[in-house]
């Protein structure tokens, strides 16, 4: 049952015929991991929060900076020095009270992950360097929990799901990372701060319609956005029978850290 | 020969196939040593890239490494 408090906060999406009360309820009881509470991270924080959705996970080890805050919109000029995790949840619970934010404080590594990620219904990459998109992959294609997949760089973004043994996982795609340095970083080349906006809120929806179990998910197709052009176009993406850890003899039986994929960058951070 | 490239309408002038290198040198493709090549809607081996032949009317699509978003 919702309060009456809920009944009027949630009033607009009572109102759409595919959430409605009950609609209200899941959300409220589903549970999303979100890991790196950056630029793709803070709007998806911000919009599960005001959703409803009544536990979310926040993964980050790092401090806002003031480099931070021309696009990880959940952090103020005043957080800075401040634990992403801490500055992120305090903005969620100003934002709706009703909701429970766990934060882990650390970075996510093969030895930590599936203690992290187990119990949650839907997981949000928001990471940026290779390993951890990997090790995100692997973890949650191993514990069968769905995830969405983002990357951004400069004025592209892409993204999609990913429902572990039903649609292509990102390995199907990218069999393994790029060699350390191959590919340059947001922090190298910059990145125009609205990008992850756009994509941190499609994984947003994405966990939102997870939740409700409406709609078509993104999965099975690669959603590539560029917003010089502004140009979204959709690839369709089969499931690789040869893929290293979903295909149908997988190389990858348990999880480890692809230390080659650390980039120069998260090497030099404080 | 006329290709759809990520969806668009890409003319290679004077040429009636290439090979996956060919391509990607004739395009000027980013990191073309990672990048993922989907050859009307099938994600291609990169160890048979000499061997695959694109022609008039294939469609193409270019996947590129996107590491950022958190930091």
């Amino acid at each position: 049952m919702l309060t009456e408090e809920q009944i009027e906060r949630y009033q607009r999406h009572i109102a759409l015929k595919e959430v409605g009360g009950k609609g209200q309820r899941k959300l409220l009881d589903g549970r999303v991991l979100i890991i790196g509470a950056g630029g793709l991270g803070a709007p998806a924080a911000l919009y599960l929060a005001a959703a409803g959705v009544g536990t979310i996970g926040l993964v980050d080890a790092d401090t806002v900076d003031l480099t931070n805050l021309q696009r990880q919109v959940i952090h103020f000029t005043p957080d800075i020095g401040k634990a992403k995790v801490i500055s992120a949840r305090e903005k969620m619970a100003a934002i709706n009270p009703g909701i429970e934010v766990n934060t882990y404080e650390e970075w996510a590594h093969a030895g930590n992950i599936m203690g992290i990620i187990i119990g949650y219904d839907f997981v949000i990459d928001g990471t940026d360097n290779f390993a951890a998109k990997f090790l995100i992959n692997d973890a949650c294609v191993l514990a069968g929990i769905p995830y969405s997949h983002a990357g951004i760089l400069r004025f592209d973004g892409q993204t999609i799901t990913v429902k572990p043994g039903e649609s292509a996982c990102y390995r199907c795609i990218f069999p393994g990372p790029p060699p350390k340095d191959a590919i340059p970083t947001c922090s190298q080349t910059g990145v125009i701060g609205v990008l992850p906006g756009v994509l941190g809120i499609i994984q947003a929806t994405e966990a939102i319609k997870f939740l409700l179990g409406k709609g078509e998910l993104l999965t099975g197709r690669m959603l590539i956005y560029n917003a010089l052009e502004m140009d979204f176009n959709e690839v369709r993406i089969n499931r690789d029978p040869k893929c290293p850890i979903c295909g149908e003899t997988p190389s990858i039986l348990e999880l480890k850290d692809e230390v080659d994929a650390v980039t120069h960058c998260d090497l030099g951070k404080k | 020969m006329h290709l759809t490239v990520n969806g668009k309408n890409t003319v290679i002038a004077d040429k009636e196939s290439l090979s996956i290198p060919g391509l990607l040198d004739e395009l000027n493709v980013e990191d073309p040593l990672y990048v993922t090549v989907e050859l009307n809607g099938d994600i291609m081996e990169r160890i048979n890239f000499d061997n695959i032949v694109v022609r008039d009317g294939d469609e193409i699509e270019f996947l590129y490494f996107m590491g950022g978003g958190r930091g």
